[in-house]
C-alpha cells in the first residue's frame, strides 16, 4: 500500500511529473546517445590506427622499436611461426613484415618513405593495405619487382602506374642497396601522411634487397575482438612472452605501441563521465525543486500522517519512494530511447566526410558507428539513480521536520 | 482509573512581537471511559490543549500524562508510537489523505501499526459498514461528503483501537443532522469498547450529548460540570 501511496502521489500533478520525467528521460538519453557515439568513436579510432600497421601486438626484436634498422631483426622465425600458431586462439591473424627506412626517388623526385615488406595475403587481414586500393591492383605471391605507393604519393612524385621507382636503403652489411620497382597500385588511406609515408613490397624482394636472408623487422598479431581496455592484449602478451622465452624478441601491445591512443581512450572516458556528471547537476537541481514544490503543497497531509503515528523516518521514506519511482521510470524509458536512437543510426552509421579534411588530422574517422557499452549504461543509470534518490533525501528531511500543528495549521 | 492527567498547562504562542498565552495555566483529569466535550469561545485554547494531549505540541510547562504515559520524557518517536497505538484524531476539516479511498485511509493507520493484509481488510470493512459507509469503500475522499468524510475519519480513529479519541469540533462544517448521527456512533463506540472520548465544539448539541462539559476561556478552565 505504501508503493501504491507512493505512486498515486506521483500522479497527483501530473504536469509536474512529466516535466521531471523529462528532464531525467532527456538527461539520460543524452547520456546514452552521446556515450555511445563517443565509443563509436574511440572504437573507429583504435581500429584505424591498429589497421594503420600496428595491430593488437607486434612482436619484434629487443632493440628494433628504438633502432627500426634491417640489424635488428628477427631470425628464427620458424620458431616464432610454431609458438604462434599454438598460442594465439581461434580467429587471430599474423603476418610477417620487413619495415625499414628508405629513400625513394625516379627522374623527378626523391623522398624518404618507409619500405615495407609484406606478405600479401596475410597482410590484407590485418592493415587497411588490402582493402584501400583505389587503383591498379593489389600485391599478389609471386610478384618480384611491383610496389605498392599511395594516391598522395603519386602527386608528390608526379608519376602513375606502371611507372618505375628506385628504392635505397642500408641493408644488413651496412651497405647500401637499391632496387628498382614498378608502380602496380595506388591505395588510398584516412590521412595523406600515411599515403605519403608508406610503399608496399613483396616480403621476400625487400628481404632480398636488403640481404637478410629470412629474417624479419616484425610480426603484427590481429586478435578478433576489439578490446578498448588492452586487456586481452596483455594477457597475450605475457602468454607470447613466456612461450617464446627468449629474451631477444619482445612482444607489445597496443598500448605500448600507441601510447598516445591509449592516454586519449582513458581521457575520453573521463570526460565521459564528467559529462555525466554535469547533465547529473542539471537534473538534480530539477529533481530537489520540484520535489520541494510538492512537499510544500501536501505540508498539510504530513502533519496528518505524523498526527496519525507515523514516524519521521517512514515520512522520508514515503518521500524517496516517490522520487525513486520517478527515476526507475525515466531511466527506463531514457534508456530505451537511447537504444532505440543508437540503433537507428547504427544500421548506416554517421558519416563524417563533410568534416573529414579537418578531422583527419585528429584521426577521426569518416564513418562512425555508435557503440553502446554496458559499463556505460550501469554507470549513467547508477549515476542518475543513486545521485537522484541522494538529493531527494533533502526535500524528504523537510518533511519529515514539519510538526504536525504546524504542518495543520497551514489552512 | 485516569485516561488523562493534566498539571499546570502553560503554552505561549509567539508570532513576531505578538505574544498569545493560549493556556494559562489548565489542571484537568479525564476518568477512562469519559465522555467530554471542551467548550468555549473561539481562540480559548481548545484546538491548543486537544494538540498538547495528543502530544502533537509541546507545552512550556506542566506535566501531561496519557494512559500512564508522562509526555516530557519522550523522544519524537515514542510519541509518534504512543499516536499510533493509543490515540485516535478526528480533526475539524483534512482528515483524510486525499489520494487514498475511504477504506484504504482506514487501513492506513493499521498499517503502520504492522496489521497483516487480511486483518486489515476485514477490520477496515467491518468499522465502515458501522459508520454507515457500505459499498463507499473505494471512494476517494473528494466523492465523498463533508458528513461522509468525517464518519470515515472517526472510523479511522477507532479502527486502531486507541485507548482515547481526541476530536477537534469534528460536527463544526456538518449541518445538524449529520452532526448528530456522527455524535450517536461516537457515543456507541464509547459505550461499546470504553474509548475514552474528548472533543472541542461550539455546537449546543454536541454538548447536549457529553457526560461532562468542561469550559475553557482564555486559556483557563473556568467551568467543569458532569451532568
Ligand atoms: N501556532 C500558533 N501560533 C500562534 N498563535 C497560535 C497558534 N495556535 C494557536 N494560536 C493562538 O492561541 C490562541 C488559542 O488558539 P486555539 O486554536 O487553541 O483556540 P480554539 O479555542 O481552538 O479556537 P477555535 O474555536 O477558533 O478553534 C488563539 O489566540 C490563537 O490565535
Ligand atoms: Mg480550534
Amino acid at each position: 500500500m505504501l508503493v501504491r501511496l507512493a505512486w498515486r502521489n506521483i500522479w497527483r500533478n501530473p504536469r509536474r511529473t512529466l516535466v521531471i520525467l523529462l528532464a531525467v528521460i532527456i538527461g539520460v538519453w543524452s547520456m546514452i546517445f552521446l556515450g555511445a557515439i563517443l565509443r563509436g568513436m574511440e572504437a573507429e579510432m583504435l581500429r584505424n590506427a591498429m589497421s594503420n600497421l600496428t595491430g593488437s601486438l607486434q612482436i619484434h626484436h629487443r632493440a628494433y622499436r628504438d633502432d627500426p634498422v634491417v640489424e635488428n631483426s628477427m631470425a628464427d622465425r620458424d620458431k616464432l611461426d610454431r609458438v604462434l600458431g599454438i598460442s594465439l586462439g581461434q580467429g587471430a591473424h599474423w603476418t610477417r613484415r620487413v619495415r625499414v627506412m628508405a629513400v625513394a626517388s625516379n627522374a623527378r623526385h626523391s623522398g624518404g618513405v618507409t619500405l615495407v615488406g609484406i606478405e600479401p595475403e596475410k597482410e590484407a587481414r590485418i592493415s587497411f593495405i588490402g582493402s584501400a586500393m583505389t587503383a591498379g591492383r593489389y600485391l599478389e605471391s609471386g610478384d618480384k619487382n611491383q610496389i605498392l605507393v599511395g594516391r598522395a604519393f603519386l602527386a608528390t612524385f608526379n608519376t602513375k602506374i606502371g611507372h618505375k621507382l628506385i628504392l635505397m636503403s642500408q641493408d644488413i652489411h651496412k651497405e647500401m642497396a637499391s632496387k628498382a620497382f614498378r608502380i602496380v597500385g595506388v591505395f588510398s588511406a584516412e590521412s595523406e601522411a600515411v599515403e605519403k609515408q608508406f610503399v608496399f613490397v613483396p616480403l621476400s624482394q625487400a628481404a632480398g634487397m636488403l640481404k637478410m636472408g629470412e629474417s624479419i623487422s616484425e610480426i603484427s598479431i590481429l586478435l578478433p575482438d576489439l578490446d578498448m581496455t588492452g586487456t586481452q592484449e596483455t594477457h597475450m602478451a605475457l602468454k607470447l612472452t613466456a612461450a617464446i622465452a627468449d629474451d631477444t624478441y619482445c612482444v607489445e601491445t597496443w598500448q605500448q605501441l600507441l601510447p598516445m591512443m591509449k592516454a586519449y581512450l582513458e581521457m575520453s572516458g573521463f570526460f565521459l563521465y564528467v559529462w555525466y556528471g554535469v547533465v547529473f547537476v542539471a537534473m538534480g537541481f530539477g529533481i530537489v525543486n520540484t520535489t520541494l514544490m510538492a512537499i510544500f503543497e501536501r505540508m498539510r497531509e504530513f502533519g496528518l500522517m505524523k498526527a496519525l503515528g507515523m514516524r519521521p523516518l517512514q515520512v522520508v521514506k514515503g518521500v524517496v519512494a516517490e522520487a525513486f519511482f520517478l527515476l526507475v521510470l525515466g531511466i527506463s524509458v531514457g534508456n530505451i530511447l537511447g537504444f532505440l536512437s543508437v540503433a537507428a543510426i547504427a544500421r548506416n552509421g554517421i558519416d563524417l566526410s563533410v568534416l573529414a579534411a579537418g578531422a583527419q588530422m585528429w584521426g577521426i574517422p569518416r564513418k562512425l558507428y555508435p557503440e553502446i557499452w554496458v559499463q556505460d549504461l550501469v554507470v549513467a543509470g547508477l549515476v542518475v539513480l543513486v545521485l537522484g534518490v541522494l538529493v531527494s533525501v533533502y526535500p524528504a528531511v523537510k518533511a519529515a521536520r514539519f510538526t504536525p500543528t504546524q504542518a495543520m495549521m497551514k489552512n | 482509573m485516569a485516561m488523562v492527567e493534566i498539571k499546570d498547562i502553560k503554552k505561549t504562542y509567539h508570532q513576531g512581537n505578538v505574544t498569545v498565552e493560549a493556556l494559562r495555566g489548565i489542571d484537568l483529569t479525564v476518568d477512562t471511559g469519559a465522555f467530554v466535550a471542551l467548550a468555549g469561545p473561539s481562540g480559548s485554547g481548545k484546538t491548543t490543549l486537544l494538540n498538547i494531549m495528543g502530544g502533537l505540541d509541546l507545552p512550556d510547562s506542566g506535566i501531561v500524562i496519557v494512559d500512564n504515559n508522562e509526555f516530557s520524557r519522550m523522544t519524537q518517536a515514542d510519541l509518534a508510537a504512543l499516536r499510533l497505538h493509543k490515540i485516535g484524531f478526528v480533526f475539524q476539516a483534512y482528515n483524510l489523505i486525499p489520494v487514498l479511498s475511504a477504506i484504504e485511509n482506514v487501513e492506513y493507520v493499521m498499517l503502520l501499526q504492522g496489521v497483516p493484509a487480511t486483518e486489515r481488510h476485514d477490520r477496515a470493512t467491518a468499522i465502515l459498514d458501522d459508520v454507515g459507509l457500505e459499498g463507499k469503500y473505494n471512494r476517494r475522499p473528494a466523492e465523498l461528503s463533508g458528513g461522509q468524510q468525517q464518519r470515515v475519519a472517526v472510523a479511522r480513529a477507532i479502527v486502531s483501537g486507541p485507548a482515547i479519541v481526541l476530536a477537534d469540533e469534528p460536527t463544526a462544517n456538518l449541518d445538524s443532522k449529520t452532526g448528530e448521527g456522527l455524535l450517536l456512533m461516537m457515543k456507541k463506540m464509547n459505550k461499546e469498547k470504553q474509548v475514552t472520548f474528548i472533543f472541542s465544539t461550539h455546537d449546543s448539541m454536541v454538548i447536549d450529548y457529553a457526560r461532562r462539559l468542561v469550559t475553557i476561556k482564555d486559556g483557563r478552565i473556568v467551568n467543569d460540570e458532569t451532568k
